[in-house]
């Protein structure tokens, strides 16, 4: 249901923050983190996740399998 | 306060016509440099006399401007703006070190409240600091919120105080009119190509209307916004340098389209960088053994510009928080917690009286040098030699070459002297002896030149240089630098006439990649 951030490959350059439809990012302890419950992998808002299109680091803004994929409500 | 009435009423009502103005840019040749007529220009002159007094306002204090400026006037940056909006093959975010001086790379981001209190600091303790930019180590205008509110605080505590910004362009149409809300008077665009298929070699990706765009479409859609945001500078009076970085086999031959394109647009300054590519900053280029350019084919594509327009030499790739002349970074005086530390009395009358004499100062520079000019004028000659000067600022040489972190270099000719550019070096001495294997560093970066001018020198260098064909020049100790280089080339002239000396064309020299700061 949610993206995470890997923290070791964050700059915070906090280019994602404001990018967030869902204000689910923020910064904590010097990188950046996303609160899972609001993640909505932007379905519904955009065409691609947009953390994953903004962030200047590849791989960094990853699925977290921990969570299952968010469904949008029908 | 009457500094800031003077800044804040050349509004756009008071400025002449864009037209006249553009028409008096065009007309005015580059800074450093003597037109065809030999009429000195604003590198080289103590007035404005070819250029629009509100023009010269604007750029005389301004270190990246003018180059005479960067003898005498310091800047800084504040790293209030981290966020990017592109991807550029000769940036990588990743990296970040205290000894790498670059753009895109900074040691602490600070809040707009930590960065005013820090420009108020640096203000403080220096008085020619008379510039503050933002540029990054993102884009500028990719933090709009961050960028806007530190400039607002700084022109509500130090209103005399030249507010500029760098920008990759593609978020500055929309953000143009908030820039002129602000009173900015100074914008550079980095501009490396005018042809999308270029573009694709340089830029792998922008954000753009919620979308990462790849390919050639980024490059097309960065390449509008960065024309459409230069055309809307220029309407409102607004003066915009542009930054081209060099890549060889890339955009090299391309950056002469680049330059005809941004002058029509109406930029005033023109600064072609040479890329920097160390493989350890792991930036695409860097990593693909992309090369930057020499100093020599670096000079020759400045030089094939300069007809069109200004172009400027001196920029040294500073770092986004960067403080002090240019070549010299003071930032670690000021980190925060220093600053923190710090008793901040915001002097503008002693400010200003400081400005004043460095005026003079500067005007002492140009008398000398046109006075040393007056006998050279009567030469024939089509010699052109380079020389190297370590200097600390003020126009002077007046730095040992043990302690030089950079040479500047001088095209001398019976036409004059002409700031060319700069070559870095790591320090070369440390705690007054000399480092075995960083003589030949110095030497490769300055190959070019026939003298180096210092201010002392110890006797091994000395010959080393001269084993190398470099003339050690110590007896110019103090004084003016363009004088004396005016003295020296009649000198080397009469020389060549006695047959003491064969003039001969010299090789090609390094830019130094890398590290800066020694660690």
């Amino acid at each position: 249901m949610a993206f995470k951030i890997i923290s070791s490959q964050c700059t915070a350059c906090s280019a994602c923050e404001p990018e967030c439809p869902n204000n689910a990012i923020r910064e904590k302890d010097g990188t950046f983190i996303i609160k899972p419950e609001k993640c909505t992998e932007c379905l519904g808002y955009f065409d691609e996740p947009q953390c994953v299109a903004v962030c200047p680091v590849d791989d960094t803004c990853v699925i977290d399998n921990s969570f299952p994929r968010y469904v949008v409500a029908a | 306060m009457d500094n800031q009435a003077s800044v804040a009423s050349i509004g756009i009502d008071q400025i002449k016509p864009l037209d006249q103005i553009m028409q008096q840019v065009a007309e005015h040749k580059g800074c450093g440099t003597s037109s065809e007529g030999g009429k000195a220009s604003c590198g080289s002159s103590g007035g404005p006399e070819d250029m629009d007094p509100a023009i010269w306002e604007k750029v005389k204090n301004h270190p990246c401007y003018s180059e005479e400026a960067h003898h005498h006037f310091a800047r800084m940056h504040v790293a209030v703006a981290p966020a990017c909006n592109i991807q550029c093959n000769y940036c990588n975010r990743k990296y970040d070190c205290a000894n790498e001086s670059r753009p895109g790379v900074v040691s602490e981001k600070l809040t707009p409240e930590q960065a005013a209190k820090k420009v108020l600091a640096v203000a403080s303790t220096i008085p020619q600091m008379t510039v503050l930019g933002i540029a990054g180590p993102g884009d500028p205008l990719a933090n709009p919120e961050k960028t806007f509110k530190t400039f607002e605080l700084i022109a509500a505590t130090a209103p005399d105080i030249k507010l500029c910004v760098s920008t990759n362009g593609l978020a500055l149409p929309e953000h143009v009119d908030r820039l002129s809300q602000y009173n900015i008077d100074h914008v550079t665009i980095t501009i490396n190509m005018v042809d999308p298929e270029i573009g694709q070699h340089i830029y792998p990706w922008i954000f753009y209307k919620n979308k990462r765009w790849k390919g050639i479409d980024a490059a097309r859609i960065l390449h509008e916004h960065q024309m459409r945001g230069l055309e809307m500078l220029t309407e409102r009076g607004i003066l915009c340098k542009v930054n081209s970085v060099m890549i060889p086999g890339i955009n090299d031959k391309h950056l002469v389209e680049v330059n005809k394109a941004v002058k029509s647009r109406g930029a005033f300054l023109h600064n072609i960088m040479p890329l920097i590519s160390a493989p350890e900053h792991g930036t695409v280029f860097g990593l693909n053994g992309q090369r930057g350019p020499t100093a020599q084919e670096l000079k020759a594509l400045q030089d094939s510009c300069e007809g069109e327009m200004n172009m400027m030499r001196h920029c040294r790739q500073c770092r986004a928080d960067a403080v002090g002349l240019l070549g010299e970074d003071r930032s670690s005086e000021f980190t925060t917690e220093k600053i923190e530390a710090m008793e901040v009395n915001y002097d503008m009358e002693g400010r200003k009286a400081y400005q004043a004499a460095v005026e003079q100062e500067r005007q002492a520079t140009v008398a000398a040098k046109q006075a040393e000019m007056a006998d050279l004028e009567a030469e024939f000659s089509d010699v052109k030699i380079l020389i190297a000067v370590a200097t600390k600022g003020h126009g002077r040489v007046n730095e040992h070459f043990g302690h030089a972190q950079e040479f500047q270099i001088y095209e001398l000719s019976t036409s004059g002297s002409k700031f060319v550019g700069h070559r870095r070096v790591d320090l070369y001495c440390q705690g007054g002896y000399g480092e075995e294997d960083a003589l030949p560093i110095v030497i490769r970066a300055i190959n070019d030149c026939v003298a180096v001018f210092v201010a002392k020198i110890g006797g091994c260098p000395k010959a080393d240089l001269q084993a190398a064909g470099i003339d050690p020049v110590d007896k110019y100790a103090h004084e003016f630098i363009e004088q004396s280089a005016v003295k020296y080339f009649k000198e080397y002239l009469g020389k060549i006439k006695s047959g003491e000396i064969v003039h001969a064309a010299r090789g090609d020299a390094d830019i130094r990649q890398g590290a800066y700061i020694a660690a």
